[in-house]
């Protein structure tokens, strides 16, 4: 059985009796109609000079140019051109543009979900000013619609969906977070009725790194913050988004949002991770169908705020030469730049800027559920050998990031190359720091 | 009817009306889908909104930093002969005189024999962009008839002019009505295919740098 076939048999609900073709046909449409205006326009300016290849890091690690990232779209456009473009009659009439088959998206298949970060670096080379990244997301909508999401993003995104969490856990997550609490000697607050921040946690964080769970409530009792964890929306990731499935991210964001709403909370706040941070600050309010009453801020944008209110104060996190990892979904496709540095300086961090920093930093290669993808993992090793070589270029003794996802990236690459470093949390370096300036007072 | 005065006469006129509908149903076709508004909070306001659209305009002219030792080259090439093709077409007398009829007002052009030097550069870049697109990996990837066609008709306006002005090849009249039926072909094949990027360049990237300046995020 081939992959793609594979993932049709993987993805069919039992009740589908429709053919793959008739998936694929029924998924070209859903992604015509859904494309708007906006979309249309990206697909109608690309002027096809291969120059977004230079920006991605799949292409500039294997010299392949599948990996070009418009291509990845070329089916779609394909789609586009022959069912909603102006001319669609015509290229219909005349058979320039031929319907897209179940073949041929089983190639594609790897190219949208195993060799895209979705990272958005090609958004930003383009000199047609091509949002490419924002197509791709789109197509990973039609691929799942195919029942074409690799099974892992597929499976996760079923099981959260379901349950609230990605994975079965052996106890619940809930109870891992009192449990997180009590090993490490903080109060978790937990489904308070009222509070004007909601806390939500990525699993990421609950099975890899509890310390970092422990230093979000800490950082948020030493701010005497009116907080709360909610059990019904406990989790910030959201596999909907990586697997393309539009309705199923929105019914995971909705666990979210209406448990912010139930505690009349102000602000949600997104802890250490990139791509809930992309799905609820800026796709939540489209998926909920009206703006979201409340606030949503990455957990690094209000600690800076905090600082500069002069509400928090940080400590020397004595830290030596360091560097930080720019998480793409907060910064290039965020805008969160500043925070993480406004904190860094603040703890008397020497920072060490990687060559490609800020909105034009390399992914780590894990964003966009590739992570997770098992066959994608020889390739991703492959592409994170130009990000672990510039670290490694700044002399910097610590790796800094603030994204959870990130930082499993790097740990993994850190046994798979036995590499000499690993990344470190930047929200658990505040929490130490807050602890020196407690012990100082 | 001899071939100028059809190239000039009704094949300029049908082709002009071609190229008008065409462009603005290129335009309206795809502005009439639908135009989803973003309820998301916007983290810039509504004047860095637009004017990170502007400026967007202007720094996607040229690679950013990060970029420029694998694009430099490239872009270089692309917008030495685009910057060739403007001089010629706006900068030689004779097409001057023509564009005058058109808009009703002339303009000074540049001497002819240096319009001359400038086209056969031009014309040289234009064989090596084609080289670069049939020998680069990537771009030979994404390359379709559209490319070909529109290199194709475009190379044919610059050979067939360059051959009318130099008087090589047969009578200055059948030349001349050679130049211009290219240029109704490609007038008439302009809304349908790549060319149509000369009107789609400064708002695409306006609109992507105005999507990015809204999150704050580089653009």
């Amino acid at each position: 059985m081939s992959d793609t076939a594979g993932a049709f048999a993987a993805n069919l609900a039992p009740a589908e009796v429709r053919t793959p073709e008739a998936r694929v046909a029924g998924a070209m449409k859903g992604f015509v109609q859904e494309i708007g205006a906006l979309s249309a326009f990206r697909l109608e300016s690309c002027i096809h000079c291969g120059i977004c290849a230079d920006a991605c890091h799949f292409y500039i690690a294997t010299e392949d140019p599948q990996y070009t990232p418009i291509w990845k779209v070329e089916p779609f456009k394909q789609a586009y051109k022959r069912e909603a473009s102006p001319f669609a009659p015509v290229f219909k009439l005349l058979g320039l543009k031929r319907a897209v088959t179940a073949d041929q998206l089983e190639h594609w298949q790897r190219l949208l979900f195993d060799s895209c970060n979705m990272c958005g670096r090609c958004s930003l080379i383009c000199p047609m000013g091509i949002d490419v990244a924002a197509l791709i997301e789109q197509a990973r909508h039609a691929m799942f619609d195919a029942g074409l999401a690799p099974k892992e993003l597929y499976q996760k995104a079923a099981h959260q969906r379901e349950t609230g969490q990605p994975e079965a856990s052996a106890e619940p997550y809930r109870d891992q977070l009192l449990e997180i609490g009590r090993k490490f000697g903080v109060d978790m607050p937990l489904d308070k009725a009222e509070a004007e921040i909601m806390l939500c946690v990525p699993r990421t964080d609950i099975e890899h790194y509890p310390s970092a769970v422990a230093a979000l409530a800490r950082v948020m009792h030493h701010l005497n913050a009116s907080c709360t964890f909610r059990s019904d929306g406990l989790v910030a990731e959201n596999y909907g988004y990586y697997a393309g499935g539009k309705e199923w991210q929105r019914e995971i964001s909705l666990r979210l949002i209406e448990q912010a709403i139930a505690c009349k909370a102000t602000t949600l706040l997104v802890p250490e991770c990139g791509h809930a941070y992309t799905a609820l600050r800026w796709e939540a309010a489209d998926l909920y169908g009206k703006p979201l009453p409340f606030k949503v801020r990455h957990v690094t944008e209000f600690l800076a705020d905090e600082l500069k209110a002069g509400r928090l104060k940080l400590g020397h996190a004595g830290a030596g030469k360091t560097t930080f990892h720019d998480p793409c979904q907060l910064v290039r496709k965020g805008g969160v730049t500043d925070a993480p540095r406004t904190l860094m300086k603040a703890m008397g961090i020497e920072l060490s800027e990687l060559k490609n920093h800020g909105g034009f930093s390399f992914c780590c290669g894990g964003g966009g559920g590739v992570l997770d993808i098992e066959r994608a993992a020889p390739l991703r090793y492959r592409t994170m050998e130009n990000k672990l070589r510039e670290i490694d270029d700044t002399g910097a003794g610590t790796l800094l990031t603030s994204c959870s996802d990130c930082r499993r990236t790097f740990d993994d690459a850190q046994s798979h190359f036995k590499w000499d470093k690993s990344a470190h949390s930047l929200l658990e370096l505040v929490a130490a720091s807050l602890a020196s300036v407690e012990l100082g007072a | 009817m001899d071939l100028l005065s059809f190239a000039r006469g009704p094949a300029l006129k049908v082709a002009l009306v071609i190229f008008v509908l065409g462009v603005v149903w290129r335009i309206v076709g795809f502005a009439l889908l639908r135009i989803r508004r973003d309820l998301s909070r916007p983290r810039a306001s509504m004047w860095k909104f637009l004017s990170g659209g502007v400026i967007a305009v202007g720094t996607r002219s040229w690679p950013h930093p990060e970029f420029i030792a694998r694009t430099g080259p490239g872009e270089a090439l692309g917008y030495s002969y685009h910057l060739g093709l403007f001089a010629v077409v706006l900068l030689f007398t004779p097409h001057i005189i023509f564009l005058g009829s058109l808009f009703g007002f002339v303009w000074p052009g540049l001497p002819s024999s240096v319009i001359t030097v400038i086209s056969v550069l031009t014309l040289t870049l234009f064989l090596a962009v084609l080289f670069r697109r049939v020998t680069n990996p990537v771009i030979r990837m994404l390359s379709n008839f559209d490319d070909y066609f529109s290199w194709f008709i475009t190379m044919a306006v610059m050979v067939t002019g360059l051959a009318a002005t130099a008087h090589v090849g047969a009578p200055y009249e059948t030349l001349l009505g050679l130049h211009i039926l290219s240029v109704d072909v490609l007038l008439i094949w302009f809304p349908f295919g790549k060319l149509m990027h000369a009107f789609y360049i400064f708002p695409s990237r306006a609109i992507n740098g105005a999507v990015l300046a809204r999150k704050g995020a580089p653009s």
